[in-house]
C-alpha cells in the first residue's frame, strides 16, 4: 500500500464525509464540534482529487449523525455528503439538504444589524435552498451563499 | 382581528384584511379622534434614534385616547449610553408599561424586541429597515383622497435607495393592483432586491431617471422623499444628488384633477414652497392621518376594537 493511501486508512465503522472544499475542512470540524470527540477521527485537507483539484476529507470512528445534526453543514458545504460505514461496507450514502433555517451558525454581515449589537444569536430563513440563499429574520439582509460568514 | 402576538413589526406580517381592518378603524378614529378607551392604561414611547414628527404623532394618539404616556426622545439620556442592552431595557420598560412604541436606529431592533418583550412592540421604525406605521398612514391617505387602493398610477421620487418609507409602501401594496413607477437618480435608485420583491408578488413597475411632465400628468399619487443626509457615508455624493427632483407649482399645471401629492416630511427643498397652495398639495394633511392611524394601530395591540 502506498503511504499517501495510508493517510486517509479505511473505517471499521463510523462516518466520512468526503469532497469538502479543502478551505472548508476545519469550519467543518468546528461546526460539528470534532474537537471535543473522544474517538478517532481523522481530518484530511489538501488531498487529491480528480473532481475538485483539492479536497478534504473528515472520517469519524464509531459516530453517526442524524440530518439535523449534519443540516447546518450545508450552509458552509452546499450538496455535502455523508457516508455511513458498517464493518468496513458502505451501508448509506447521504445527500444533505438545507435547512429550512439557520440559528445561531452564520453572522450577518449587515454591520447595522441589531445581531451584531445585543448578546443574541442570529437567525436567519433559507429562501432558497438551491442557491443557499440566506435573509436575516431581523434586518431582512439577503445574503448569497458565498458570502456566508461564521458567528 | 388576529395579528400575531399583536406587536406591529413589519407589514410583511399583515394580510390584505389586517390592513383594510386597520383603516378601517383609522377612519373611526378620524370622525371622532377623542376616545377615552385607553384611561388607565400606560403607553411607554422608546426613542433611541430622535423622530420628533413620528413621536409627537404617537404620544398625542396615546393621549387622546386617554392613556399616560412614559418614555425618552433621545437615548443619550438613557442607559443604554451606559451600555445597557436591549433586552435590559425592554424588559425593564415592560415592568411599567402596556405597550412600547419604539424607534431605533439598528435594524431588526423591533423584532428582537418584541421576542424577549412580555408587553406588544410597535415598531416605529428601525433603521433602514421597517416603518410600519408611516405606511399605514400612506395607505390611509391614498385610500382616502383617491377612494381606492387598486388601479393607480403611484410615482415615487427621490431617495428609493434608503428611503425606507418606500420600501414599506411596497410590501404592503403586494395586495393591491396599482403600478408604481420609480424616479430616481442613479446613485439613489431603487435596490434590486424590492425590484425583485416587485416582480414575486406581480406589483407592476418602471423605472426613469426623468422626472416629466409625462411622469406628473399621468400619476394619481406622487409620493416625493427627501435625500437624506444622515443616511450617506459620502457627504460628496449628497451634495451631488440632493437637488436633482424638486416639484414646483408650474410643473403641476396639466396634472390630473385627483393627483395629490405626498412626501413622508420632513421636506428640505424638494416641494418647493409654491406648491403648498396647490390643491394637489396633500403632505400636511397626510401627517394628520398619522394620528389616526397611530390610533388604530395602539388599539390594535391592546385587542380593543372601535
Amino acid at each position: 500500500m502506498k503511504k499517501s493511501q495510508l493517510m486517509v486508512a479505511a473505517l471499521e465503522n463510523g462516518t466520512v464525509i468526503d469532497h469538502i472544499p479543502s478551505e472548508k475542512v476545519f469550519d467543518v470540524v468546528n461546526l460539528l464540534e470534532l474537537q471535543k470527540m473522544s474517538t478517532p477521527v481523522t481530518v484530511g485537507a489538501n488531498l487529491e482529487s480528480h473532481k475538485m483539484g483539492r479536497k478534504g476529507i473528515i472520517k469519524i470512528a464509531d459516530r453517526y449523525f442524524t440530518d439535523e445534526e449534519v443540516s447546518k453543514l450545508s450552509v458552509i458545504v452546499p450538496n455535502i455528503v455523508l457516508t455511513t460505514i458498517h464493518d468496513y461496507d458502505v451501508t448509506e450514502k447521504r445527500s444533505i439538504l438545507m435547512p429550512d433555517e439557520v440559528r445561531g451558525i452564520v453572522k450577518c454581515p449587515n454591520p447595522k444589524c441589531i445581531t451584531n449589537h445585543e448578546p443574541m444569536k442570529t437567525v436567519f430563513d433559507v429562501i432558497d435552498k438551491n442557491t443557499g440563499t440566506l435573509r436575516c429574520r431581523y434586518c431582512n439582509k439577503e445574503i448569497a451563499h458565498n458570502e456566508i460568514k461564521l458567528q | 382581528m388576529a395579528l400575531a402576538g399583536n406587536s406591529l413589526i413589519s407589514l410583511e406580517e399583515l394580510t390584505k384584511e389586517d390592513i383594510l381592518y386597520l383603516l378601517a378603524q383609522a377612519a373611526k378614529f378620524e370622525e371622532e379622534p377623542n376616545r377615552r378607551v385607553l384611561e388607565g392604561k400606560v403607553v411607554a414611547t422608546l426613542f433611541f434614534e430622535p423622530s420628533t414628527r413620528t413621536r409627537l404623532s404617537f404620544e398625542t394618539a396615546a393621549n387622546r385616547l386617554g392613556a399616560r404616556v412614559i418614555g425618552f426622545s433621545d437615548a443619550a439620556t438613557t442607559s443604554s449610553s451606559k451600555g445597557e442592552s436591549l433586552k435590559d431595557t425592554i424588559m425593564m420598560v415592560s415592568n411599567y408599561a402596556d405597550v412600547i412604541v419604539m424607534r431605533h436606529y439598528l435594524e431588526g431592533a423591533a423584532r428582537y424586541a418584541s421576542e424577549v418583550s412580555p408587553v406588544p412592540i410597535i415598531n416605529a421604525g428601525d433603521g433602514a429597515n421597517q416603518h410600519p406605521s408611516q405606511t399605514m398612514l400612506d395607505l390611509y391617505s391614498m385610500q382616502k383622497t383617491q377612494g381606492t387602493l387598486d388601479g393607480l398610477n403611484i410615482t415615487l421620487v427621490g431617495d428609493l435607495k434608503y428611503g425606507r418609507t418606500v420600501h414599506s409602501m411596497l410590501t404592503a401594496m403586494r395586495h393591491f393592483k396599482s403600478k408604481f413607477r420609480f424616479i430616481a437618480p442613479r446613485e439613489l435608485e431603487m435596490p434590486c432586491e424590492y425590484k425583485e420583491y416587485c416582480r414575486k408578488y406581480g406589483i407592476e413597475f418602471s423605472e426613469s431617471r426623468d422626472f416629466d411632465r409625462n411622469v406628473i400628468n399621468s400619476s394619481d399619487i406622487i409620493y416625493m422623499t427627501r435625500v437624506q443626509r444622515e443616511r450617506f457615508t459620502d457627504l460628496m455624493e449628497y451634495e451631488r444628488v440632493k437637488d436633482t427632483y424638486i416639484l414646483r407649482n408650474d410643473m403641476l399645471a396639466e396634472a390630473k384633477p385627483n393627483l395629490k401629492i405626498m412626501h413622508p416630511l420632513p421636506r428640505v427643498n424638494e416641494i418647493a414652497l409654491d406648491v403648498d397652495d396647490n390643491p394637489a398639495a396633500y403632505y400636511f394633511k397626510q401627517a394628520k392621518n398619522g394620528l389616526f392611524v397611530r390610533e388604530a394601530l395602539i388599539c390594535n395591540s391592546l385587542n380593543i376594537q372601535i
